[in-house]
């Protein structure tokens, strides 16, 4: 399981951006596209390489008011997925 | 011939086949039998409005491929400029002309992906299947200098009856080239692999070795190397969802600027496809017959209808119902539903048995006796 002390990045190839066609947020990697849910569009554009996931988790219970024990796992188990996929190291 | 029907969703790949050419001649190519001439392809300029037509349209990323698409001398230019449109772009290569002069143009213009494909994971082995002596060492000439570049690279190696032993070793290859990706493709049965195939077709026990060394590894890689592994059909109870389901995803445009809803269709018979010199992509996706005609679920037929996979597996691969079941709109015989189902078995059965079959290399006239 991903740390909290842990710097997330995109790997080699992954691009985050804004699709002015669908109006969405897109995550492109090699010969593979994702379309993160709300949540997962709030942590993305918080990855720069170099907060940790703790600072990602500290922005977003700020920003969000709410309780840092229900955002916390979410983080984490994005994080994970996105590892799992082959789009973020940490 | 216009078809009004529903507003589709905007393709998320458009897959540019430059060329034809190749230096290179796998048995099992997927390209058409009737392979294109250099002087029918799109000029750059065609290509050029191919590109913004896509990236207007909602594509996400292009798929630069052939043939080689290394063997266009513009292809630099069309990287630039579908770079600068915001398009993701990926050349899928053979490679053996990626020297270090190519690759720094490519650089500069903004290519954000290679993959490189490997006939096998020995040197004898790969450049008899490509046909190409000297092939194999310069891809992985190619594929070190893709990761010195700092390109993320994925490592393809196409799997048939006579490399299949060899999986372990791919993906061992795969790993030192530090690719971020691996592709364990079996072989697809259309266009010269369909020629081939009583040369090709794996056994159910090679096919579950894969599986297995696949299986293993993606244990082993996890969180490193992502692996992507292609089965044939031909052991399959359930079809594939070929290319995401007919135009739901992906615009393959050809050499000579045919449009298909998936690289094989070109073999289809009834059809009339579009051409991006007199049709906008944007008609050809929304209202194409072509495109249109087996989109989505309304066109299935029976056992597909009612089924809760419908919209997994869009009822699988139209070019195969054609080629096995003698028609494109029949449910995929690779579905165990198919009553073709048992022609898949029958192929195995001819493929174990053939013996010193000839192999017929991909290359201009080739296929026609
Ligand atoms: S499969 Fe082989 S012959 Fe066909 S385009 Fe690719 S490298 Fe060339
Ligand atoms: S019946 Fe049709 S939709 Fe159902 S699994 Fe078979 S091919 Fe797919």
């Amino acid at each position: 399981m991903t740390e909290e002390a842990a710097i997330p990045s995109f790997r080699r190839g992954v691009k985050f951006r804004r699709d002015e066609v669908r109006d969405a947020w897109v995550l492109l990697a090699p010969e593979r596209l994702f379309m993160p849910d709300e949540t997962a569009v709030e942590i993305l554009k918080l990855v720069d390489g170099k907060r940790s996931i703790a600072a990602i988790i500290d922005d977003l219970v700020a920003r969000f008011d709410a309780p840092r024990e229900v955002i916390a796992p979410d983080v984490i188990a994005t994080f994970d997925d996105l590892k799992a996929r082959g789009a973020v190291q940490c | 011939m216009l078809n009004p029907g529903p507003v589709a969703a905007p393709p998320m790949g458009l897959i540019a086949e430059l060329t034809h050419r190749c230096p290179l001649q796998c048995f099992y190519c997927s390209n058409p039998l009737e392979l294109e001439r250099a002087s029918a392809e799109l000029s750059t300029d065609e290509w050029r409005a191919v590109l913004d037509q896509a990236a207007a349209l909602g594509v996400l990323q292009v798929h630069f491929s052939g043939g080689e698409p290394m063997a266009r001398a513009d292809l630099v230019d069309l990287v630039a400029h579908a770079s600068a449109r915001g398009l993701y772009t990926n050349i899928i290569t053979s490679g053996v002309q990626l020297t270090d002069a190519a690759l720094a143009q490519l650089l500069d213009a903004g290519i954000d992906h290679i993959q490189l494909s490997f006939q096998d994971a020995e040197v004898e082995g790969a450049d008899f299947i490509g046909g190409y002596r000297g092939g194999h060492d310069k891809k992985l000439a190619a594929a070190r200098r893709i990761r010195e570049a700092g390109l993320p690279l994925t490592a393809n190696f196409v799997v048939h009856k006579q490399n299949a032993e060899r999986v372990e070793a791919m993906i061992a290859l795969g790993e030192a080239l530090q690719a971020e990706r691996i592709e364990i493709a079996h072989v697809q049965y259309y266009g010269w692999g369909l020629v081939n195939r009583n040369a090709l077709l794996p056994s159910l026990a090679q096919l579950e070795h894969c599986t297995a060394v696949v299986e293993a590894a993606r244990v082993r890689l996890k969180g490193r190397i992502i692996i992507d592994y292609v089965v044939p059909d031909y052991y399959a109870r359930r079809p594939k969802a070929c290319m995401g389901g007919w135009g739901n995803r992906f615009i393959n445009v050809s050499p000579a600027g045919k449009a298909l809803p998936c690289h094989a269709a070109e073999t289809l018979p009834g059809f009339t496809f579009p051409n991006v010199r007199d049709e906008t992509l944007g008609d050809i996706w929304q209202h194409s017959d072509a495109f249109v005609r087996y989109r989505g679920t309304d066109w299935m037929p029976d056992p597909c209808r009612s089924c809760d996979r419908r919209e997994l597996d869009w009822g699988g691969c139209r070019c195969q119902a054609l080629a096995i079941a003698g028609d494109a709109a029949a449910v995929d015989p690779a579905c165990a539903m198919s009553p073709a189902h048992h022609l898949l078995a029958d192929a195995v059965a001819e493929a174990a048995a053939a013996v010193d079959v000839p192999l017929v290399p991909r290359r201009m006239g080739s296929a026609r006796r």
